[in-house]
C-alpha cells in the first residue's frame, strides 16, 4: 500500500530550504542570503523563485540542483525553479542570523550603506570593516575583488590576518 | 556555460512580441561583446602581475560571462528558432559575431588590458544605466543586475589608469603607448550601426550621443588625474558591429569554440 503524502505547504517548503547552503559560503543557507524570493504551491506543483547574487555566480546552478534534490527526497516531484533578475539582489536581504554566522565563520559581514557609490569616487576611503578574528576596526582593503564575486579582500592592521569581507551590494 | 537542465531560461516563457523580436540583433551584439571581453580577461587567469590583480581580472571576466549568458538566453528566445545560448556562443563564425573591434584586441601588457577595459567600462556603465530605465523589461532587468557590477569595474580600471599614468616612467610609457594603439577603436562604441540606427529611431535602443558625452566627461577627468592627454583627431576604426573584424577574433574563437566544434553537443 502506498502511503498518500499530504500536499506540501509553503511554510514547510521554506523550512526545508533552510537546509540548502551556499556552496561557496557553506555556513549560510540560501534563506540567510536572501536568494529565495518566492515559494508557491499549487496542488502538487511547487514553484521556487530564486535570484542570483552576481550575474556570473557559478553557485547558482549548484543551488538549483540542491533544491531539486532536497525536495525530491521529500517526495516533491513537480518542482519548477524560476530564475528572477529584477529586483536585483542586494545584501539588504541578508538576514541578521546570516550576518552573525558569517562573522563567526571568519568573513566580515556587509556594512550597510557602503555600496560602491558613484563611480567617480576614485581612491575614496575604504569602508571601515571590523576584523572578524580580533574585532579590531583598524583594517584596510587590499583589493575590492577576492575569492568570490561577492567578497573584497581586507587585512587587519592589528592581528595582521587577511580576511574576506562580504561586500555591501545595494 | 553548456546545457543546463536545472536552470530554466531567465525570461518568462511568453512568446516575444513583434517589437521585442526586432531587438534580436542588438541583444546578440551585447552578448557577443560581453563574451569576447570575458574571454580576453580570462586569458590573464594565472598570469596577472600580482595575485590580487589576477583575481580582479578573473572576477571581472566572470561578471561579463554572466551578463553574456543573460543576453544569449534572451537572444535565443527572441529569435525563436530553437537555437540555444550555447548554439549562439559556440557555433557562429567570426563574420557572424557583432562585437565592436575594441573588445577583441589582444591583451598585450597590463597597460594595454587596462586601457581597453577602461574605454569599454566607460561605455558599458553608462549604457547599462540607460538600458536599466529603457522600454524593454528583460533588458532592463539584466542591466539593473549588471550595472552594480559595472560600477566596481569602472572604479577599478579608472584607478589603474591613474596609477599607471601618474606612476613611474615605465608605467607611463606603456600606458601612453596603449592609448595610442587603442584609441582608434573607441569611437565605434558610440557610433550606431545601421541596425542600431533603426532601433534607435523606434525608441528601442538608447541614443548614443548622451552616452558619448558622459564617457568623454569621465575620461577627461581620469586622464587629468593621470596626467595623460586625451588623444585628438584620431581616425576611428569600425566594422565589428557589422561583422568585419580584425584578424584577432578568429584566433580567439578558435580557442573559445574548440570543444564544441570538435565534439558537437558535448556536455560535462
Amino acid at each position: 500500500m502506498v502511503e498518500q503524502l499530504a500536499p506540501p505547504t509553503e511554510e514547510h517548503i521554506w523550512q526545508l530550504l533552510e537546509g540548502v547552503s551556499d556552496p561557496e559560503v557553506p555556513v549560510l543557507s540560501i534563506i540567510d542570503l536572501g536568494i529565495v524570493r518566492a515559494v508557491r504551491v499549487e496542488g502538487e506543483e511547487v514553484h521556487v523563485t530564486i535570484t542570483p547574487t552576481y550575474s556570473g555566480c557559478p553557485a547558482m546552478n549548484v543551488i538549483a540542483t540542491e533544491i531539486r534534490l532536497l525536495l525530491l527526497a521529500e517526495g516533491i516531484h513537480k518542482l519548477h525553479i524560476h530564475n528572477q533578475l529584477s529586483p536585483a539582489w542586494t545584501t539588504d536581504w541578508m538576514s541578521q542570523a546570516g550576518r552573525q554566522k558569517l562573522e563567526d565563520y571568519g568573513i566580515a559581514p556587509p556594512v550597510d550603506g557602503t555600496a560602491t557609490g558613484h563611480m567617480l569616487n576614485l581612491f575614496g576611503k575604504d569602508t571601515a570593516v571590523r576584523c572578524p578574528l580580533c574585532k579590531s576596526d583598524n583594517t584596510h582593503m587590499v583589493s575590492q575583488f577576492s575569492s568570490t564575486a561577492c567578497k573584497a579582500h581586507y587585512q587587519c592592521d592589528d592581528c595582521l590576518e587577511p580576511f574576506d569581507y562580504f561586500k555591501c551590494h545595494a | 556555460m553548456m546545457t543546463d537542465s536545472t536552470m530554466p531560461a531567465q525570461a518568462p516563457a511568453a512568446a516575444p512580441s513583434e517589437t521585442q523580436a526586432q531587438l534580436f540583433p542588438f541583444v546578440l551584439q551585447l552578448a557577443d561583446t560581453s563574451l569576447i571581453l570575458a574571454h580576453r580577461l580570462s586569458e590573464w587567469c594565472g598570469h596577472g602581475p600580482i595575485l590580487e590583480q589576477d583575481l580582479a581580472m578573473a572576477n571581472i571576466a566572470l561578471d561579463f560571462l554572466g551578463e553574456a549568458r543573460s543576453y544569449y538566453q534572451y537572444a535565443a528566445e527572441l529569435e525563436g528558432k530553437g537555437r540555444t545560448e550555447d548554439d549562439l556562443a559556440y557555433l557562429r563564425s567570426a563574420v557572424e559575431y557583432r562585437n565592436p573591434l575594441l573588445v577583441e584586441q589582444p591583451n598585450g601588457d597590463f597597460a594595454v588590458t587596462i586601457v581597453r577595459q577602461f574605454i569599454y567600462d566607460c561605455f558599458h556603465y553608462h549604457l547599462l544605466l540607460q538600458l536599466k530605465s529603457g522600454p524593454d523589461a528583460q533588458l532592463a532587468a539584466i542591466a539593473e543586475k549588471s550595472v552594480k557590477e559595472a560600477a566596481y569595474h569602472i572604479k577599478w580600471s579608472s584607478e589603474w589608469v591613474i596609477r599607471l599614468g601618474d606612476g613611474t616612467e615605465e608605467s607611463r610609457r606603456r600606458v601612453e603607448k596603449a592609448i595610442g594603439n587603442l584609441w582608434r577603436y573607441s569611437g565605434e562604441l558610440t557610433t550606431p550601426s545601421a541596425t542600431e540606427q533603426a532601433l534607435q529611431a523606434a525608441g528601442l535602443v538608447p541614443d548614443y550621443a548622451a552616452i558619448q558625452q558622459q564617457m568623454a566627461a569621465h575620461i577627461a577627468r581620469v586622464f587629468e588625474e593621470a596626467t595623460l592627454a586625451v588623444p585628438e583627431g584620431v581616425f576611428m576604426q569600425k566594422g565589428g558591429k557589422d561583422g568585419r573584424h580584425t584578424e584577432h577574433l578568429g584566433y580567439l574563437l578558435a580557442e573559445l569554440q574548440y570543444m564544441q566544434r570538435t565534439y558537437p553537443g558535448l556536455e560535462w
